[in-house]
Protein backbone atom coordinates (compact mmCIF):
# COMPACT_ATOMS: atom_id res chain seq x y z
CA UNK A 1 0.00 0.00 0.00
CA UNK A 2 1.72 3.56 -1.27
CA UNK A 3 0.60 6.42 0.57
CA UNK A 4 1.40 8.62 -2.49
CA UNK A 5 -1.31 10.13 -4.30
CA UNK A 6 -2.62 8.98 -7.88
CA UNK A 7 -2.26 12.55 -8.22
CA UNK A 8 1.22 12.52 -8.06
CA UNK A 9 2.56 15.35 -10.87
CA UNK A 10 6.06 13.62 -11.46
CA UNK A 11 6.15 10.45 -13.52
CA UNK A 12 8.90 9.01 -11.87
CA UNK A 13 5.83 7.81 -8.94
CA UNK A 14 5.16 5.76 -12.15
CA UNK A 15 7.75 3.44 -11.90
CA UNK A 16 6.85 0.96 -9.39
CA UNK A 17 3.21 0.07 -10.88
CA UNK A 18 2.46 -3.13 -13.11
CA UNK A 19 -0.99 -2.22 -15.30
CA UNK A 20 0.15 0.41 -18.53
CA UNK A 21 0.25 3.74 -17.28
CA UNK A 22 2.31 6.33 -18.26
CA UNK A 23 6.08 5.46 -17.80
CA UNK A 24 8.01 7.41 -20.17
CA UNK A 25 10.84 8.19 -18.72
CA UNK A 26 11.72 4.45 -19.21
CA UNK A 27 12.30 3.61 -22.33
CA UNK A 28 15.81 4.34 -24.24
CA UNK A 29 16.98 7.02 -26.23
CA UNK A 30 16.75 4.34 -28.73
CA UNK A 31 13.43 4.11 -29.56
CA UNK A 32 13.07 7.27 -30.82
CA UNK A 33 16.05 7.19 -33.11
CA UNK A 34 14.66 3.79 -34.90
CA UNK A 35 11.18 5.77 -35.29
CA UNK A 36 12.65 9.01 -36.57
CA UNK A 37 14.70 6.66 -39.19
CA UNK A 38 11.39 4.44 -40.18
CA UNK A 39 9.78 8.07 -40.79
CA UNK A 40 12.42 8.70 -42.79
CA UNK A 41 12.56 5.85 -44.42
CA UNK A 42 8.81 6.01 -45.05
CA UNK A 43 8.52 9.02 -46.51
CA UNK A 44 11.18 8.51 -48.95
CA UNK A 45 9.08 5.38 -50.10
CA UNK A 46 6.26 7.44 -50.82
CA UNK A 47 8.15 10.31 -52.52
CA UNK A 48 9.73 7.51 -54.59
CA UNK A 49 6.00 6.25 -55.54
CA UNK A 50 5.59 9.81 -57.38
CA UNK A 51 9.28 10.53 -58.35
CA UNK A 52 8.51 6.71 -60.55
CA UNK A 53 5.16 7.80 -61.52
CA UNK A 54 3.15 4.49 -60.30
CA UNK A 55 -0.22 4.73 -61.88
CA UNK A 56 -3.71 3.05 -60.91
CA UNK A 57 -3.91 0.73 -57.93
CA UNK A 58 -0.52 0.08 -57.25
CA UNK A 59 0.10 4.34 -56.32
CA UNK A 60 -3.33 4.39 -53.98
CA UNK A 61 -2.56 1.23 -52.29
CA UNK A 62 1.18 2.39 -51.70
CA UNK A 63 0.55 5.87 -50.45
CA UNK A 64 -2.32 4.56 -48.38
CA UNK A 65 -0.24 2.21 -46.61
CA UNK A 66 2.90 4.56 -46.11
CA UNK A 67 0.70 6.58 -44.67
CA UNK A 68 -1.01 4.81 -42.23
CA UNK A 69 2.14 3.01 -40.96
CA UNK A 70 3.33 7.20 -40.75
CA UNK A 71 0.33 8.38 -38.87
CA UNK A 72 0.53 5.06 -36.25
CA UNK A 73 4.37 5.49 -35.54
CA UNK A 74 3.88 9.08 -34.59
CA UNK A 75 0.62 8.27 -32.99
CA UNK A 76 2.00 5.46 -30.88
CA UNK A 77 5.56 6.24 -30.15
CA UNK A 78 6.21 9.89 -30.21
CA UNK A 79 2.65 10.57 -29.14
CA UNK A 80 3.24 8.13 -26.51
CA UNK A 81 -0.52 6.78 -26.81
CA UNK A 82 0.86 3.12 -26.67
CA UNK A 83 1.93 3.64 -23.46
CA UNK A 84 -0.99 5.26 -22.14
CA UNK A 85 -4.01 3.53 -20.18
CA UNK A 86 -6.68 2.04 -22.36
CA UNK A 87 -9.56 4.94 -20.82
CA UNK A 88 -7.37 7.86 -22.76
CA UNK A 89 -6.39 5.87 -25.41
CA UNK A 90 -10.36 5.58 -26.61
CA UNK A 91 -11.01 8.65 -25.67
CA UNK A 92 -8.32 10.05 -28.27
CA UNK A 93 -8.87 7.04 -30.85
CA UNK A 94 -12.33 6.59 -29.99
CA UNK A 95 -14.21 9.58 -32.00
CA UNK A 96 -12.62 10.31 -34.49
CA UNK A 97 -13.33 6.56 -36.01
CA UNK A 98 -17.00 8.53 -36.80
CA UNK A 99 -15.16 10.22 -39.69
CA UNK A 100 -15.36 7.27 -41.25
CA UNK A 101 -19.20 7.25 -41.80
CA UNK A 102 -18.38 10.86 -43.07
CA UNK A 103 -15.87 9.68 -45.71
CA UNK A 104 -18.18 6.64 -46.89
CA UNK A 105 -21.04 9.01 -47.19
CA UNK A 106 -19.41 12.19 -48.86
CA UNK A 107 -17.44 9.57 -51.59
CA UNK A 108 -20.66 7.40 -52.56
CA UNK A 109 -22.61 11.06 -52.70
CA UNK A 110 -19.79 12.45 -54.49
CA UNK A 111 -19.70 10.00 -57.17
CA UNK A 112 -23.22 10.38 -57.44
CA UNK A 113 -22.67 13.88 -58.16
CA UNK A 114 -20.06 13.13 -60.79
CA UNK A 115 -22.64 10.69 -62.65
CA UNK A 116 -25.42 13.56 -62.98
CA UNK A 117 -23.13 15.41 -64.38
CA UNK A 118 -21.87 13.61 -67.27
CA UNK A 119 -25.15 12.24 -67.66
CA UNK A 120 -27.62 15.15 -67.48
CA UNK A 121 -25.24 18.13 -68.15
CA UNK A 122 -22.86 16.66 -70.63
CA UNK A 123 -19.95 17.28 -68.96
CA UNK A 124 -16.86 15.23 -69.74
CA UNK A 125 -16.30 12.08 -68.13
CA UNK A 126 -12.39 11.75 -68.19
CA UNK A 127 -11.41 15.14 -68.88
CA UNK A 128 -7.66 15.31 -70.20
CA UNK A 129 -5.36 16.17 -67.71
CA UNK A 130 -3.25 19.68 -68.12
CA UNK A 131 0.60 19.02 -67.71
CA UNK A 132 1.96 22.15 -66.29
CA UNK A 133 5.25 22.68 -69.16
CA UNK A 134 2.41 23.09 -71.91
CA UNK A 135 0.97 25.61 -69.56
CA UNK A 136 3.98 27.45 -69.61
CA UNK A 137 5.29 27.13 -73.10
CA UNK A 138 1.72 28.33 -74.15
CA UNK A 139 2.65 31.44 -71.94
CA UNK A 140 5.89 31.73 -73.53
CA UNK A 141 4.59 32.08 -77.15
CA UNK A 142 2.08 34.59 -75.91
CA UNK A 143 4.76 36.61 -74.61
CA UNK A 144 6.32 36.18 -77.67
CA UNK A 145 3.83 37.66 -79.74
CA UNK B 1 -7.61 4.49 -3.34
CA UNK B 2 -4.44 3.17 -3.30
CA UNK B 3 -2.02 2.56 -6.88
CA UNK B 4 -2.45 -1.09 -6.39
CA UNK B 5 -6.03 -1.36 -6.66
CA UNK B 6 -5.98 1.24 -9.69
CA UNK B 7 -3.37 -0.76 -12.04
CA UNK B 8 -5.06 -4.25 -11.32
CA UNK B 9 -5.72 -6.37 -14.51
CA UNK B 10 -5.47 -5.26 -18.40
CA UNK B 11 -6.69 -2.87 -20.70
CA UNK B 12 -10.36 -3.74 -20.80
CA UNK B 13 -10.21 -4.34 -16.54
CA UNK B 14 -8.31 -0.77 -16.23
CA UNK B 15 -10.83 0.98 -18.85
CA UNK B 16 -14.16 -0.17 -16.57
CA UNK B 17 -12.39 0.69 -13.08
CA UNK B 18 -11.50 4.03 -14.69
CA UNK B 19 -14.87 4.80 -16.01
CA UNK B 20 -16.72 3.04 -12.73
CA UNK B 21 -14.70 4.38 -9.57
CA UNK B 22 -16.65 7.29 -9.28
CA UNK B 23 -13.28 9.26 -9.12
CA UNK B 24 -10.75 10.70 -11.83
CA UNK B 25 -11.12 8.55 -15.08
CA UNK B 26 -7.98 9.86 -16.68
CA UNK B 27 -4.76 9.39 -14.49
CA UNK B 28 -2.57 11.66 -16.45
CA UNK B 29 -2.11 15.40 -15.72
CA UNK B 30 -4.86 17.60 -15.89
CA UNK B 31 -2.92 19.94 -18.68
CA UNK B 32 -2.30 16.91 -21.18
CA UNK B 33 -5.48 15.63 -20.86
CA UNK B 34 -6.74 18.93 -21.88
CA UNK B 35 -4.07 18.98 -24.83
CA UNK B 36 -5.71 15.96 -26.07
CA UNK B 37 -9.32 17.20 -25.84
CA UNK B 38 -7.84 19.86 -28.20
CA UNK B 39 -6.13 18.08 -30.36
CA UNK B 40 -9.29 15.73 -31.03
CA UNK B 41 -11.24 18.84 -31.63
CA UNK B 42 -8.44 19.99 -34.10
CA UNK B 43 -8.47 16.42 -35.48
CA UNK B 44 -12.00 17.08 -36.94
CA UNK B 45 -11.29 20.32 -38.02
CA UNK B 46 -8.96 18.94 -40.57
CA UNK B 47 -10.86 15.97 -41.62
CA UNK B 48 -13.28 18.43 -42.58
CA UNK B 49 -10.99 20.13 -44.60
CA UNK B 50 -9.72 17.15 -46.05
CA UNK B 51 -13.69 15.21 -46.86
CA UNK B 52 -14.18 18.68 -48.62
CA UNK B 53 -11.47 17.76 -50.42
CA UNK B 54 -12.53 14.63 -51.44
CA UNK B 55 -16.06 16.08 -52.50
CA UNK B 56 -14.61 18.95 -54.78
CA UNK B 57 -12.62 16.38 -56.68
CA UNK B 58 -14.72 13.76 -57.17
CA UNK B 59 -17.86 15.75 -58.08
CA UNK B 60 -15.40 17.94 -60.56
CA UNK B 61 -15.48 17.06 -64.43
CA UNK B 62 -13.12 19.40 -65.01
CA UNK B 63 -9.20 18.36 -65.27
CA UNK B 64 -7.29 17.81 -61.77
CA UNK B 65 -3.53 19.90 -61.88
CA UNK B 66 -1.02 16.74 -61.27
CA UNK B 67 0.66 18.11 -58.28
CA UNK B 68 4.02 16.35 -59.24
CA UNK B 69 4.41 18.94 -61.92
CA UNK B 70 2.25 22.23 -60.10
CA UNK B 71 5.33 21.55 -57.35
CA UNK B 72 8.21 20.26 -59.34
CA UNK B 73 11.56 23.10 -58.93
CA UNK B 74 14.12 23.02 -60.91
CA UNK B 75 17.68 22.26 -59.35
CA UNK B 76 20.89 22.20 -60.78
CA UNK B 77 18.88 22.79 -64.66
CA UNK B 78 17.12 19.89 -63.60
CA UNK B 79 13.16 19.38 -62.96
CA UNK B 80 12.76 17.34 -60.09
CA UNK B 81 8.95 16.82 -59.57
CA UNK B 82 7.40 17.53 -55.78
CA UNK B 83 10.90 18.18 -54.81
CA UNK B 84 10.12 21.32 -52.90
CA UNK B 85 7.38 19.26 -50.34
CA UNK B 86 9.41 16.52 -49.95
CA UNK B 87 12.09 18.69 -48.12
CA UNK B 88 9.42 20.19 -46.15
CA UNK B 89 8.25 16.67 -45.15
CA UNK B 90 11.93 15.75 -44.07
CA UNK B 91 11.98 19.14 -42.07
CA UNK B 92 8.80 18.04 -39.93
CA UNK B 93 9.83 14.41 -39.68
CA UNK B 94 13.02 15.61 -38.69
CA UNK B 95 11.68 18.65 -35.93
CA UNK B 96 9.33 15.73 -34.74
CA UNK B 97 12.84 13.66 -33.77
CA UNK B 98 14.28 16.84 -31.78
CA UNK B 99 11.04 17.97 -30.14
CA UNK B 100 11.02 13.92 -29.00
CA UNK B 101 14.37 14.27 -27.32
CA UNK B 102 13.41 17.36 -25.76
CA UNK B 103 10.23 15.39 -23.89
CA UNK B 104 12.90 12.89 -23.15
CA UNK B 105 15.31 15.33 -21.39
CA UNK B 106 12.58 16.43 -19.82
CA UNK B 107 12.13 13.57 -17.35
CA UNK B 108 15.92 14.28 -16.04
CA UNK B 109 15.15 18.00 -15.86
CA UNK B 110 18.23 18.91 -18.01
CA UNK B 111 17.17 22.69 -18.39
CA UNK B 112 19.63 23.51 -21.20
CA UNK B 113 19.16 20.30 -23.36
CA UNK B 114 15.16 20.77 -23.11
CA UNK B 115 15.34 24.44 -24.21
CA UNK B 116 18.36 23.39 -26.83
CA UNK B 117 16.39 20.79 -28.54
CA UNK B 118 13.07 23.17 -28.37
CA UNK B 119 14.63 25.34 -29.93
CA UNK B 120 16.29 23.17 -32.91
CA UNK B 121 12.78 22.08 -33.14
CA UNK B 122 11.31 25.42 -33.40
CA UNK B 123 13.98 26.52 -36.06
CA UNK B 124 13.13 23.53 -38.46
CA UNK B 125 9.19 24.53 -37.74
CA UNK B 126 10.25 28.19 -39.53
CA UNK B 127 11.93 27.03 -41.86
CA UNK B 128 8.86 24.85 -43.32
CA UNK B 129 6.65 27.72 -42.80
CA UNK B 130 9.38 30.01 -44.74
CA UNK B 131 9.22 27.27 -47.71
CA UNK B 132 5.76 27.31 -47.55
CA UNK B 133 5.56 30.78 -47.99
CA UNK B 134 8.12 30.61 -51.32
CA UNK B 135 5.83 27.53 -52.37
CA UNK B 136 2.36 30.08 -51.89
CA UNK B 137 4.25 33.26 -53.71
CA UNK B 138 5.43 30.68 -56.34
CA UNK B 139 1.89 29.51 -57.30
CA UNK B 140 0.34 32.61 -56.51
CA UNK B 141 2.99 34.49 -59.37
CA UNK B 142 1.83 31.47 -62.08
CA UNK B 143 -1.58 32.59 -61.96
CA UNK B 144 -2.70 30.02 -58.89
CA UNK B 145 -6.19 31.72 -56.95
CA UNK B 146 -8.12 30.14 -54.70
CA UNK B 147 -11.13 30.74 -57.99
CA UNK B 148 -9.10 30.02 -60.31
CA UNK B 149 -5.79 28.26 -61.59
CA UNK B 150 -4.53 28.07 -65.30
CA UNK B 151 -3.36 23.98 -64.30
CA UNK B 152 -6.95 22.61 -64.21
CA UNK B 153 -10.06 22.58 -61.68
CA UNK B 154 -10.82 25.80 -59.87
CA UNK B 155 -10.82 23.94 -56.72
CA UNK B 156 -7.48 23.39 -56.69
CA UNK B 157 -6.62 26.40 -56.34
CA UNK B 158 -9.05 26.72 -53.33
CA UNK B 159 -8.26 23.93 -51.34
CA UNK B 160 -4.11 24.18 -51.39
CA UNK B 161 -4.71 27.66 -49.72
CA UNK B 162 -7.63 26.49 -47.51
CA UNK B 163 -5.60 23.34 -46.69
CA UNK B 164 -2.20 24.25 -46.10
CA UNK B 165 -2.88 27.76 -44.86
CA UNK B 166 -4.53 26.05 -42.00
CA UNK B 167 -1.53 24.04 -41.68
CA UNK B 168 0.89 26.53 -42.18
CA UNK B 169 -1.23 28.38 -39.30
CA UNK B 170 -0.91 25.48 -36.94
CA UNK B 171 3.11 25.28 -37.46
CA UNK B 172 3.64 29.12 -37.03
CA UNK B 173 1.25 28.95 -33.72
CA UNK B 174 3.64 26.22 -32.68
CA UNK B 175 7.06 27.41 -33.44
CA UNK B 176 5.89 30.46 -30.82
CA UNK B 177 4.71 27.98 -28.51
CA UNK B 178 7.78 25.92 -28.73
CA UNK B 179 10.20 29.43 -28.29
CA UNK B 180 7.93 30.56 -25.18
CA UNK B 181 7.99 27.85 -23.40
CA UNK B 182 11.92 27.13 -24.05
CA UNK B 183 11.86 30.55 -22.60
CA UNK B 184 10.35 30.29 -19.22
CA UNK B 185 11.78 26.42 -19.01
CA UNK B 186 15.61 28.66 -19.17
CA UNK B 187 13.93 31.20 -16.31
CA UNK B 188 13.41 28.16 -14.02
CA UNK B 189 9.75 28.51 -14.24
CA UNK B 190 9.20 25.14 -14.11
CA UNK B 191 11.27 24.48 -11.31
CA UNK B 192 9.43 26.80 -9.18
CA UNK B 193 6.31 24.57 -9.86
CA UNK B 194 7.76 21.23 -9.69
CA UNK B 195 6.67 20.11 -12.89
CA UNK B 196 7.62 19.52 -16.44
CA UNK B 197 4.40 18.23 -17.57
CA UNK B 198 4.38 21.29 -19.83
CA UNK B 199 7.81 20.03 -22.37
CA UNK B 200 5.05 16.46 -23.20
CA UNK B 201 2.02 18.74 -24.14
CA UNK B 202 4.07 21.20 -26.04
CA UNK B 203 5.22 18.05 -27.57
CA UNK B 204 2.24 16.48 -28.13
CA UNK B 205 0.76 19.33 -29.81
CA UNK B 206 3.78 19.50 -32.28
CA UNK B 207 3.45 15.99 -33.19
CA UNK B 208 0.05 16.37 -34.11
CA UNK B 209 1.03 19.47 -36.33
CA UNK B 210 3.53 16.56 -38.03
CA UNK B 211 0.61 14.15 -38.13
CA UNK B 212 -1.52 16.16 -39.99
CA UNK B 213 1.16 17.08 -42.55
CA UNK B 214 1.20 13.15 -43.28
CA UNK B 215 -2.59 13.13 -44.44
CA UNK B 216 -2.31 16.38 -46.42
CA UNK B 217 1.21 14.98 -47.97
CA UNK B 218 -0.45 11.59 -49.14
CA UNK B 219 -3.87 12.78 -50.19
CA UNK B 220 -2.75 16.40 -51.44
CA UNK B 221 0.41 16.24 -52.75
CA UNK B 222 0.25 12.50 -53.94
CA UNK B 223 -2.94 11.59 -54.65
Amino acid sequence: MSNQSIHAPSSASDANTTAPTDSTSQHPIGVYLKVWILLFVLSTLSYLVDYFDFQGYVRWSLIIIFMLLKAGFIIAIFMHVMWERMALIATILGPPTVLLVLIGLMSTEGSYIFGRRVEYLGQPMEAERIHVSDVHSAEGEEAEH
Amino acid sequence: MSEQAINKGGHLQSLVQDWSDDKQAFHVPWGKLMMWIFLVSDTFIFSCFLVGYMSVRTTTTDPWPYPSEVFALTLFGQNIPLILIAIMTFILITSSGTMALAVRYSHFRDKKKIALFMAITALFGASFVGMQAFEWTKLISEGVRPWTNPFGAPQFGSVFFMVTGFHGLHVSIGVIYLLVVAGKILRGDYDRKNNYDIVEITGLYWHFVDLVWVFIFAFFYLW
